[in-house]
């Protein structure tokens, strides 16, 4: 696997903990998120593939069962920040990406 | 028979009946037993003879095998009973003599005598022989006629719509299921059958069976009307088979079955008749269960046991007709004297409930179940137990979307022997006594029990019992908001009042566990809201909103927002018509008026919202809070300002309270309305607050509601003044706010107040608790620190920030695809955007 094209999205600072933003990549949307405590940034695809509208970045995220998830806004299933996977179905995830930050900038790998 | 006699017992018919009293008498000492089955095979199971047509095959029909010592002669007919001598005679020439005979003859597919009902591919539905005939005629076939539209016909028709026939039931009578439902549960089955593309033709009459142009047959009706097909079942009913007890002499009904009394005795006390072939008091039971019960009685009597006796049976059933459930109890007809009917029809989700009641409405006769039978065991048990009938009794029948099941006290009232599961028998003593072995879940109950692994049927009323039993043991049930907090709403809301916590860490830190999620958050948001009315917006509050609290928007279909400024009792000058207008042109919006009387403007972008907010602000708006579990609209009628009945100015009122609550918090949205007179043009009776003027003042209704439970408002406070009224509503909001849990309206809240109606008046008008002080102050508080939010967030730039379609750019999302239709946008629909993007 080739290392990932790394596109810096915004400063640390304008995310608020716990609150997604969309983003533009090159050719796909990604949700990205802020948890607290602990900072750490998860970014999956904004596309809800049961709404089928670019929405992830804006529902609630916590944890279920010891996942942290993210829930959709429109018909409510979670999605798992890490891996995409949608706990509702099995057959069903989203694309999860690499996140870093590089001196106060918040990046996604693609 | 008594002791001594001769022991040989004789059973004609290797029927499910005939069998089941072999399985019982060749077990008992000393009796010998003979069965003569004229089919080719053993006895099978005939109530699951259409699963051969699934992909059953003839071993997964197949009864367990007999016990052994019982002789079981299969394909071999009696054919005469000589009574003096006490022996049968068979086709094969054999001879054999009886001390007892059984007669378990079953009964005959009863075919009406048309022209041509016996030409080839004319079949019945029986036996496994002739599901073999129908399958070998749909071979090559295309359609294929049911005739008869009662319960085994529509199992036919289901049988030859999965062979891909073009299917058709004709029935002579004017509705389907005549004998278990009445006209309403019949329209509503022949609705949904049809659906299915089955054709469906009542009050028709076959005349004969002619050759076909396209097809091989033409059916004509006496109506002049004709039905071409390729093959035909019959399915009219049944005959019960009592040839041979009318020729060896014995008694037989008016209308055939041979006649037994409560020991299944015929008129010859040495000859016994049970299951379908059987006539008990006047009546033939066309259900195996019944059957079983005889075999049960006869078996006990032939064994020299006493005191045991068939009483007849309850005719109630409960199926599965071409995936439509269908359930019919007792008097499903109403034909008892001076009886009454509820009925619950839901069109949408094709249910029908009907129950029928006695004279005093305290008993129930019967019911009637199409689309959902959920409650038929309640039903069955509450009819056959004679239970007492709730005050309402269509509490029976309606939904109970709210947590609820059957009014509790239903199931908690039966007797132990109340059986609980039909499939297996379980009784409700049963259940209670596994409760207190331990098992305290539905699984445990279902792997101990079996009850409810069946046809799944019995699970609401298994779990209604399991919960009861639970609550009497002080066993919580549980209610937990959800996996991070072991309190309900109610209680949270408690604990943030009486420890003044301000933030959702502060409450999970102390209350709870994990990060929390998409239930706990924006119900900890509602409650701070209402405690202390902070900006919903706050950064600490922010990640606890929905979307649509966030955004202060309504999220629709495809991700944009709705916009919904307050438009105060539906009262707008010209002039903010015209801002609207000119706002929704400029951003392309959507724009419809709603059944609140205001405006709804839909299709902006996150990016847009602040920058519409600023032109509606501008022009005199308020935000709607359409987005919030918070009030929504005041409805109001022109009232006494311009129409000739009105009493009191219901607008001026309708206004005043719209300002005074705007922006209040709650569990669940609020609706009000007033009504200039008790013409009551603005419905008020559906709203969570109704005003209705009347010569003496304001009279006060609480707790109704439209939507999917609609429930009329209680009568509340008559002839009130302005500012009495007033109070009141302060009380009565802020009571419910402190009391209702998450996401329950004020209906369904009332519903489940103890004490009801009574209790809240005297809370309210009479203080019995003391707090209606408390209650006016918290909300003078929440209306004296009202802001619009959409005029705060404008006004301050470290919230609008969060106001951008995209984090790395300003620009919108441009991969939206919209549709114009009627002369404004809409988003596309799926098939759109393929073509769209293709
Ligand atoms: C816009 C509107 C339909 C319209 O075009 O007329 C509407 C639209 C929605 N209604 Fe409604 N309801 C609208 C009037 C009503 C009414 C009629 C009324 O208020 O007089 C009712 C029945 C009355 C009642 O509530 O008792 C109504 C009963 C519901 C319900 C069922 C509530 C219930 O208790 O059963 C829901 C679902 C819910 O709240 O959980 C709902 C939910 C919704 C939601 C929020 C569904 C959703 O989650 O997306 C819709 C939001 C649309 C939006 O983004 O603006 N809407 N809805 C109406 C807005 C009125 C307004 O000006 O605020
Ligand atoms: C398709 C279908 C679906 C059904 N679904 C249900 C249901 O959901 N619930 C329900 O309760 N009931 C249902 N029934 C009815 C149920 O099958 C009968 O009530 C039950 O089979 C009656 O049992 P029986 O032994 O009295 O009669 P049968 O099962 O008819 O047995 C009588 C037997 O006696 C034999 N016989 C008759 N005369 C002689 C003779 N002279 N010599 C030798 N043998 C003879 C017959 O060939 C037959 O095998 C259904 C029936 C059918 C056909
Ligand atoms: S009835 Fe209300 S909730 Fe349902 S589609 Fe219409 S607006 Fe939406
Ligand atoms: S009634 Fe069918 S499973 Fe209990």
């Amino acid at each position: 696997m080739s290392a990932p094209a790394w596109t810096t999205v915004c400063e640390l600072d304008a995310l608020v903990p716990d609150v997604g933003v969309r983003a533009l990549l090159a050719d796909t949307q990604v949700a990205v998120f802020r948890l607290s405590p602990g900072d750490d940034i998860f970014a999956i695809d904004a596309f809800d593939p049961f709404s089928k509208a670019p929405v992830l970045s804006r529902g609630i995220v916590g944890d279920l069962e010891g996942q942290l998830v993210v829930a959709s806004p429109i018909y409510k299933q979670h999605f798992n920040l890490r891996t995409g996977q949608c706990l509702e179905d099995d057959a069903v995830a989203v694309r999860a990406f690499p996140t870093r930050v590089v001196d106060g900038q918040v990046q996604v790998g693609c | 028979m008594g002791a001594g006699a001769d022991r040989r017992i004789v059973v004609v018919g290797n029927g499910m009946v005939g069998h089941r009293f072999v399985e019982l008498a060749a077990t008992m000492p000393g009796l010998a037993v003979t069965v003569f089955g004229e089919e080719p095979r053993a006895a099978y199971d005939r109530v699951h003879l259409s699963d051969y047509f699934a992909d059953a095959g003839v071993a997964d029909l197949a009864l367990p095998p007999p016990p052994a010592g019982a002789a079981v002669h299969v394909g071999e007919r009696v054919t005469g009973i000589d009574r003096a001598a006490r022996v049968v005679r068979t086709d094969r020439d054999r001879e054999v003599s009886y001390g007892a005979l059984v007669l378990a003859t079953g009964s005959y597919p009863f075919v009406p005598p048309i022209d041509g009902h016996d030409l080839p591919h004319c079949h019945v539905y029986r036996t496994i022989e002739d599901l073999d005939g129908i399958r070998a005629s749909g071979a090559g076939a295309a359609v294929g006629v049911v005739v008869g539209g009662g319960l085994l016909g529509l199992e036919a028709a289901n049988a030859l719509r999965n062979m891909g026939l073009d299917t058709h039931v004709v029935e002579f009578a004017p509705a389907l299921m005549g004998t278990q439902l009445d006209d309403g549960g019949a329209a509503m089955l022949r609705g949904m059958i049809e659906d299915l593309g089955v054709s469906v033709h009542t009050g028709r009459n076959t005349l004969r069976i002619a050759p076909g142009d396209a097809t091989r047959y033409r059916m004509e009706f006496a109506d002049g009307g004709a039905l071409e097909t390729d093959l035909v079942v019959f399915s009219a009913g049944i005959r019960p088979r009592d040839e041979l007890a009318r020729d060896c002499g014995l008694a037989v009904g008016a209308r055939g079955g041979i006649v037994i009394d409560g020991s299944c005795r015929t008129s010859d006390p040495n000859v016994f008749a049970i299951g379908e072939c059987a006539l008990h008091d006047d009546r033939i039971f066309g259900l195996v269960g019944p059957g079983y019960e005889m075999a049960k009685v006869a078996a006990g009597v032939l064994s020299g046991r006493e005191g045991v006796a068939f009483k007849g049976a309850d005719m109630s059933t409960k199926l599965k007709l071409l995936g439509v459930d269908v359930g019919s109890v007792g008097d499903a007809h109403c034909r008892t004297r001076g009886a009454s009917t509820y009925t619950y029809i839901d069109e949408r989700e094709r249910v029908y409930k009907r129950i029928v009641v006695n004279r005093t409405g305290k008993k129930l006769l019967g019911a009637v179940l199409v689309g959902d039978t959920a409650d038929y065991g309640m039903l069955l048990q509450t009819m056959l137990n004679e239970l007492p009938l709730p005050k309402h009794p269509d509490a029976l029948i309606l939904p109970q979307r709210d947590g609820g099941g059957m009014p509790a006290g239903a199931v908690a009232g039966l007797p132990d022997s109340a059986q609980i599961c039909s499939c297996h028998d379980v009784s409700r003593g049963a259940v209670v006594a596994a409760v207190s072995e331990g098992a305290t879940t539905l699984g445990a109950i279902r792997e101990c029990t079996r009850a409810s692994t069946g046809c799944g049927g019995c699970a609401p009323l298994v779990t209604q019992l399991l919960n009861a039993e639970l609550e009497e043991r002080g066993i919580e049930v549980d209610t937990d908001l959800c996996e991070h907090f072991p309190h309900t709403r109610q209680e949270l809301y408690h604990l943030v009042r009486v420890e003044r916590i301000t933030s959702f860490e502060e409450l999970i830190g102390r209350h709870g566990r994990g990060r929390g999620c998409d239930i706990c958050k924006p119900a900890a948001a509602s409650i701070l809201a209402a405690c202390w009315n902070d900006h919903v917006l706050e950064d600490s509050h922010a990640p606890l909103q929905d979307t649509n609290d966030h955004f202060l928007a309504n999220m629709q279909k495809n991700g944009t927002y709705s916009i919904v400024p307050r438009v105060p009792a539906g009262e707008i000058t010209p002039d903010k018509l015209i801002a609207l207008g000119q706002v929704a042109k400029k951003y392309d919006l959507y724009t419809k008026i709603t059944g609140g009387q205001r405006i709804d403007l839909f299709g902006a972008q996150v990016h847009e919202l602040p920058l519409i907010w600023r032109e509606l602000i501008d022009a005199g708006f308020e935000t709607g809070h359409a987005y919030g579990k918070a009030v929504r609209t005041v409805k109001s009628c022109v009232g006494s300002t311009w129409c000739r009945y009105g009493v009191l100015d219901s607008v001026g009122m309708a206004i005043a309270i719209e300002n005074r609550y705007k922006g209040l918090r709650a569990p669940h949205k609020l609706k009000f309305a007033v009504s200039g007179c008790t013409r009551e043009c603005a419905e008020a009776q559906s709203k969570d607050v109704g005003v209705i003027a009347t010569e003496i003042g304001w009279n006060l209704y609480v707790c109704g509601n439209g939507g999917m439970r609609p429930r009329h408002a209680d009568l509340f406070a008559t002839g009130l003044d302005d500012e009495t009224l007033i109070r009141f509503i302060d009380r009565f909001l802020m009571f419910y706010i402190r009391t209702a849990d998450r996401l329950q309206r004020t209906s369904v809240w009332m519903e489940h107040l103890e004490g009801g109606l009574d209790y809240l008046k005297s809370v309210i008008v009479d203080d019995s608790l003391g707090v209606v002080a408390d209650l006016e102050a918290e909300m003078e508080h929440v209306v004296g620190t009202y802001e619009c939010e959409w005029k705060s967030t404008i006004e301050d730039a470290e919230k609008l920030k969060r106001f951008r379609t995209f984090v790395n750019s300003d620009q919108g999302d441009d991969s939206l695809v919209f549709v114009r239709e009627r002369g404004q946008r809409r988003p596309a629909l799926a098939s759109e955007t393929a073509s769209e993007v293709a």
